[in-house]
C-alpha cells in the first residue's frame, strides 16, 4: 500500500478558525495508508515546503494530500514541491478544505467532519493515482498569420525578427488592411500612409515572410506544434516579374466598377492596382467583374501589355503549408449601413461613412485631399457627425461600444476644420469615451480652440427638403427637438468582426461572441490565446481596437509564439482521457462528443489523440461501456472517493 | 379572388368611402371583398394596452368569429384595424394560459379560438397576390403628373414586428402609387404620429403635429397626401380648416385614401359621393390633372 502523508495548512486563521485542525490531525491518524500527518499555520509558505520534502525524505512517503485552499492557487506549487524530491508531480492531491469548507460555513463541529471527509476522499484519489509523465509532440517552427493588415503585419515583423518563417495570409490584392485608408491618425494626426508603409514594405521584403496575398485559409488540420493549412491563393493572372507597371493594360480596360480603396467614391479597371503603394506591388484582375479572357469576350489588357505579363491561364492554387501556431488578425468591417434607412444613406450621395470621409480627407483619395462633398463637387460648409451609428442599440443594432468611433470622429471634425477653417460641425454623441493616452486632451482641445460643436443627444431622421439636407435630432440635456441643416452627413458606423471571419471561426471550431468577435481564454489574464492550444488572437477580430492597442495586441501574440518556438518540442499535461481497449465497442459516440477533435476510430476502436486532448472528460461521461476513462480520475476513484464520503 | 374582410367601424361611418372606393376598384382587379358576418369593434388603442386580457376580447372576439365562419384570414383596410387584430392574435396565441382565459372568458360564443386566422393589410395582398405589375397592366387611367406623399403614419410599420414594410424606410405605398401611374414624392414627415385620439383631448398636439406632416410634404412638392389610415385621414384633412386659420403661408392640399385614387387609375371612376366627407376639396385637384 502506498505511503501516504498529510498536511493541514492552517492558512493563517482562514481554516483554523473554522476546522479544527488539530483534531483532524488526531482522527486521521489511524486512516489506512497514511503514515504521517502534519498541520502547519502556512503550509504554501517556504518553511511549509520544506516540512513537506522533509517528511517525504524522513518517512519514504509516496505521495501526499495537501488540505488547503483551492487547487487553482498553489496545486503547482505543491507539485514543484515533490518533484524536488524526485516524486512524481501526479502523486499529490490537494484536499480544498477552504473554498469549499472553512469559507462556507460557520458551525465548527460540522466543518470539521466536513473537512475529515474531503481529506478522506482526496486520499482515496492518490491511493491509485499513476504517476504520469507530461505528453510531448514535435513542433513545426514555423507561424501562420491570416489578416494582413496592421495587426497581422506588425506580428508577422515581430516573429521574423524573431528568427522564424511567417506565412502571411491577406484576403485582398494587398496588405495594408483598413489602416491604409486612413487619413492621419489621432490624437497625434500623423499621417497613417507614413507610418504604415514602411512596415508594408519590410513585410513584403523579409526573408523570413512568405506573403500569401488574394489568397484565403480554407482549413486548419492538426494540433497545436503540428498544424497543416491549406490556402487557396487566386490568381492574379499579372506576372510581377514581367509587368513594367506602365498602366497600359487599366486604359485599355473597358470595365469600370467602384474602387474598394475609396470606398465606392471613385472608380477603378477590372484590371488594377489596388492602391500606390500596395504590396504586393501589381496588378491583379477581378475575376467577378472582368468581360472574360477569350479574346471574343474581352482580352483587350493583354493585346495592349507590350512586355507580355498577362497570363490567363493561371489557375487558383491551392497550397499546404505545415505551421506550429497560427495568430488570427482578420480585423473588422463597419456595420452594414443598409440597416439604418433612416440616415438615408444610399438615399443621399453626402451621407457618407467614417471610412468614406477618411477618403476625402486622404491625400491619395478620390479629391486628392480636397475638401468636397460627392453630390455636386462644392465645399461643404457644415457637417453633422452622427456617433453611435449601429452601435449601443441593442434592440435594433449592436449592443457594444465600438471604441474608436468616438476618437475618429472628432479626429474627422478636426481635420474638417483645418481643410476649411469657416466650416462648422456639429457631432451627435451619446457619451465621449476618451480613455486613451492622452486622448481627453485632444478632445478638449478641438471643443475650446476648434469651435466643434457637440450634441448629447440621437439623430432621428436624415431627409431632405428641397435641396437642403436636414438633421432631425434631440438634443437631450436641453430636451429640445432640434433640425439642423447640413451639406454633409457622415455617420460614425459602428465595428463588427470582418466579413468571412465568422466563417473562419466557425471551421477553425474557436468560439466567438453573440457580435461575432472571437473569444479570449481568459478576459484578462489570458487576453491573446484563443481557448484552442495553437491558436492566437491579436486586432480588432477579438473586439473593436484602436491602432495603438492593435499594435500591442500583435507584438504580444507575437512573444507568445515566440516564446512556443523557443522550446524544441511542446508538452502537454498528461490528465488525459485513454481507452480501455478491452471495453471500447467502436460506438463512436465519443468522438462526435469531443470538442478539440482528439478522438478517432482506428481498426473499430477509438483512440485518444494525447496532444489535442484537454482532459475535459465530455468523453467519458458519454461512453456507454466505460471504456473512456481519465488518467488520475478513473471510475474506480471517483467510486472510492464518493464510498468514503457516504461512509 | 375572394378576399375575406374585416371593415371595422370607420368604414361603416366616416370612412365609407374607403370602403366604397376599395371595392369598386378590387371588382376591377376581379377581386371580392367578402365582409365577415358579426364582426365587432377591432379593439382600437385599448387592446395595444397588453397587460390586461379584458382589453383583447373584443379583438379575439373578430378572429374567433371569423374562424367559426371557416375563414383562416382576414384582410383589413383601416391601418388601427391591423394593426391591433394583428398584435392581439400574436399576443395569445403562443400563449396557452391567456388563450384559455380568454376563451373562458368568451365562453358564450360556444367554441373556442384556437388561433388560426392571420391578418393581412390590403396593401400587402395588392403587393404579394395581385402584384403590382399586374394592377400596372390594369390601370385604365394612370395618375400621370399627379405628385404624391405617402403618409404611413405609425400603425402600418409600428412596432417593428408588425409592419408591413421595412420599418425605417417603407416604399409600398409609393409603390403602388407609381404603378398608378403618379409621382411619389419622399418627403420627410412620412412616418410621423398624426397625433392620433390627441385630436379629442389635446387638440393643439395634433394641430402641431398635422401642420408639421402637410408642411413637410408641401414642401417636397406633393400636390395631395395618400394614406391608409382613417384616423390619419381625419387630422391630416379636417384639421387643415384651424391650421389654415393659423398659419400664414399654409396651402391646404387634399388627403386620399389610396383606394379612391386606384379607382380612379382603374376605371372604376370617381363618387361625388365620396366628396362629401372630405374637408379639402379633392376635386379640384383632380379636375386640373384631367381625372374626373
Amino acid at each position: 500500500m502506498k505511503k501516504i502523508g498529510v498536511f493541514i495548512c492552517h492558512c493563517g486563521v482562514n481554516i483554523k478558525d473554522t476546522v479544527d485542525v488539530e483534531r483532524l490531525t488526531e482522527e486521521l491518524a489511524d486512516y489506512p495508508g497514511v503514515v504521517y500527518l502534519e498541520n502547519y499555520m502556512f503550509m504554501c509558505s517556504d518553511p511549509g515546503q520544506n516540512l513537506i520534502k522533509k517528511a517525504i525524505a524522513e518517512h519514504k512517503l509516496d505521495g501526499i494530500v495537501v488540505a488547503a485552499c483551492s487547487p487553482t492557487l498553489h496545486e503547482s506549487t505543491f507539485q514543484n514541491a515533490i518533484e524536488e524530491v524526485d516524486i512524481n508531480k501526479y502523486q499529490m492531491e490537494i484536499a480544498n478544505i477552504r473554498e469549499q469548507c472553512s469559507w462556507v460555513h460557520n458551525v465548527k463541529e460540522d466543518a470539521t467532519l466536513k473537512a475529515k471527509l474531503i481529506i478522506k476522499s482526496a486520499i482515496e484519489k492518490l491511493r491509485l493515482n499513476e504517476s504520469l509523465i507530461p505528453v510531448s509532440a514535435p513542433l513545426t517552427k514555423r507561424v501562420l498569420i491570416i489578416g494582413g493588415g496592421i495587426t497581422g503585419i506588425q506580428a508577422a515583423l515581430d516573429i521574423a525578427d524573431g528568427g522564424y518563417e511567417v506565412i502571411l495570409v491577406e484576403k485582398k490584392p494587398s496588405i495594408g488592411g483598413h489602416m491604409i485608408q486612413l487619413s492621419e491618425t489621432f490624437p497625434t494626426l500623423d499621417c497613417s500612409q507614413c507610418i504604415l508603409t514602411p512596415k508594408m514594405v519590410q513585410a513584403g521584403k523579409n526573408k523570413n515572410i512568405t506573403l500569401y496575398a488574394n489568397s484565403e485559409v480554407e482549413s486548419i488540420e492538426g494540433f497545436m506544434g503540428n498544424f497543416t493549412a491549406k490556402i487557396i491563393r487566386k490568381p492574379q493572372y499579372v506576372d510581377p516579374d514581367k509587368c513594367t507597371m506602365c498602366d497600359d493594360c487599366t486604359s485599355a480596360c473597358p470595365v469600370v466598377v467602384p474602387d474598394e480603396y475609396n470606398e465606392g467614391l471613385s472608380f477603378r479597371k477590372a484590371i488594377y492596382v489596388p492602391f500606390p503603394q500596395a504590396i504586393p506591388s501589381s496588378y491583379t484582375i477581378d475575376m467577378e467583374h472582368c468581360l472574360g479572357f477569350e479574346p471574343i469576350a474581352c482580352g483587350e489588357c493583354r493585346e495592349a501589355c507590350e512586355p507580355d505579363a498577362i497570363n490567363y491561364d493561371v489557375k487558383t492554387e491551392e497550397i499546404s503549408e505545415k505551421i506550429g501556431a497560427v495568430i488570427i488578425a482578420t480585423g473588422y468591417d463597419l456595420y452594414p449601413v443598409e440597416n439604418m434607412a433612416e440616415y438615408g444613406y444610399g438615399k443621399y450621395p453626402d451621407v457618407l461613412i467614417g471610412l468614406q470621409f477618411e477618403r476625402i480627407l486622404s491625400a491619395t483619395g478620390p479629391t486628392g485631399g480636397v475638401m468636397l462633398r460627392p453630390s455636386d463637387g462644392t465645399v461643404p460648409k457644415n457637417i453633422v457627425f452622427i456617433q453611435c451609428s449601429g452601435s449601443r442599440d441593442p434592440e435594433r443594432h449592436l449592443s457594444h461600444c465600438s471604441k474608436i468611433c468616438c476618437m475618429y470622429t472628432l479626429k474627422h471634425a478636426k481635420l474638417y476644420k483645418h481643410k476649411v477653417p469657416d466650416g462648422q460641425s456639429y457631432i451627435f454623441y451619446i457619451d465621449i469615451r476618451s480613455g486613451g493616452k492622452r486622448y481627453e486632451e485632444f478632445i478638449q482641445q478641438a471643443v475650446s480652440e476648434e469651435g466643434i460643436i457637440y450634441i448629447r443627444g440621437k439623430v432621428a431622421k436624415v431627409y431632405k427638403e428641397g435641396d437642403k439636407m436636414i438633421v432631425h435630432g434631440m438634443d437631450t440635456l436641453t430636451g429640445k427637438k432640434m433640425e439642423i441643416e447640413t451639406d454633409l452627413v457622415v455617420l460614425s458606423q459602428g465595428i463588427v468582426p470582418s466579413e468571412g471571419a465568422r466563417q473562419l471561426a466557425k471551421s477553425l471550431k474557436l468560439s466567438t461572441d453573440e457580435a461575432g468577435f472571437l473569444i479570449e481564454a481568459h478576459p484578462k489574464l489570458r487576453p491573446l490565446e484563443s481557448l484552442q492550444s495553437g491558436f492566437y488572437l491579436a486586432g480588432a477580430a477579438q473586439g473593436p481596437k484602436d491602432i495603438p492597442d492593435a499594435v500591442a495586441q500583435a507584438s504580444g501574440a507575437a512573444a507568445k509564439v515566440l516564446a512556443l518556438m523557443a522550446n524544441d518540442e511542446i508538452s502537454h499535461e498528461p490528465v488525459i482521457a485513454y481507452v480501455d481497449d478491452n471495453k471500447c465497442s467502436g460506438c463512436g459516440i465519443c468522438i462526435g462528443i469531443c470538442p478539440y477533435g482528439a478522438r478517432v476510430l482506428e481498426n473499430g476502436i477509438a483512440i485518444v489523440n494525447d496532444v489535442l486532448c484537454e482532459g475535459c472528460g465530455a468523453c467519458i461521461s458519454a461512453c456507454p461501456s466505460g471504456a473512456s476513462q481519465q488518467r488520475n480520475l478513473t471510475d474506480d476513484q471517483i467510486n472510492n472517493m464518493i464510498k468514503v464520503i457516504l461512509g | 379572388m375572394n378576399l375575406p374582410y374585416y371593415p371595422g367601424c370607420t368604414l361603416k361611418a366616416n370612412a365609407s368611402h374607403f370602403e366604397d372606393s376599395a371595392i369598386k376598384a378590387l371588382e376591377k382587379l376581379n377581386c371580392q371583398l367578402q365582409e365577415m358576418k358579426d364582426w365587432v369593434c377591432c379593439g382600437t388603442v385599448f387592446s395595444l394596452s397588453n397587460d390586461d386580457l379584458m382589453l383583447q376580447l373584443s379583438s379575439i372576439r373578430n378572429l374567433l368569429r371569423a374562424e367559426k365562419q371557416g375563414l383562416n384570414e382576414l384582410i383589413v383596410l383601416c391601418s388601427m384595424c391591423y394593426n391591433t387584430l394583428k398584435r392581439s392574435k400574436d399576443f395569445i396565441t403562443d400563449d396557452k394560459e391567456k388563450l384559455e382565459k380568454v376563451n373562458n372568458f368568451m365562453y358564450m360564443e360556444e367554441v373556442d379560438y384556437k388561433g388560426t386566422v392571420d391578418i393581412y393589410h390590403l396593401l400587402t395582398i395588392l403587393k404579394d397576390r395581385i402584384t403590382f405589375e399586374t394592377i400596372q397592366d390594369k390601370v385604365k387611367k394612370p395618375l400621370n403628373s399627379l405628385k404624391l406623399g405617402a403618409f404611413y403614419g405609425c400603425l402600418l410599420v409600428r412596432p417593428k414586428e408588425y409592419a408591413i414594410d421595412d420599418f425605417e424606410g417603407p416604399t409600398i405605398i409609393e409603390d403602388l402609387l407609381s404603378a398608378l401611374g403618379a409621382e411619389s414624392l419622399d418627403f420627410a414627415y412620412k412616418l410621423e404620429c398624426c397625433g392620433a385620439y390627441q385630436t379629442l383631448t389635446q387638440k393643439d398636439v395634433s394641430l402641431k403635429r398635422s401642420y408639421e406632416i402637410i408642411r413637410s410634404a408641401s414642401r417636397a412638392g406633393c400636390e395631395a397626401i395618400v394614406t391608409s389610415c382613417p384616423l390619419c385621414a381625419y387630422n391630416l384633412d379636417f384639421l387643415q380648416k384651424e391650421i389654415d386659420e393659423e398659419q400664414v403661408d399654409f396651402n391646404k392640399i387634399p388627403i386620399f385614401y389610396f383606394t379612391e385614387l386606384m379607382s380612379i387609375a382603374l376605371g372604376a371612376g370617381w363618387s361625388s359621393k365620396w366628396s362629401e366627407l372630405h374637408f379639402v376639396d379633392p376635386e379640384q385637384l383632380l379636375r386640373d390633372k384631367h381625372l374626373l
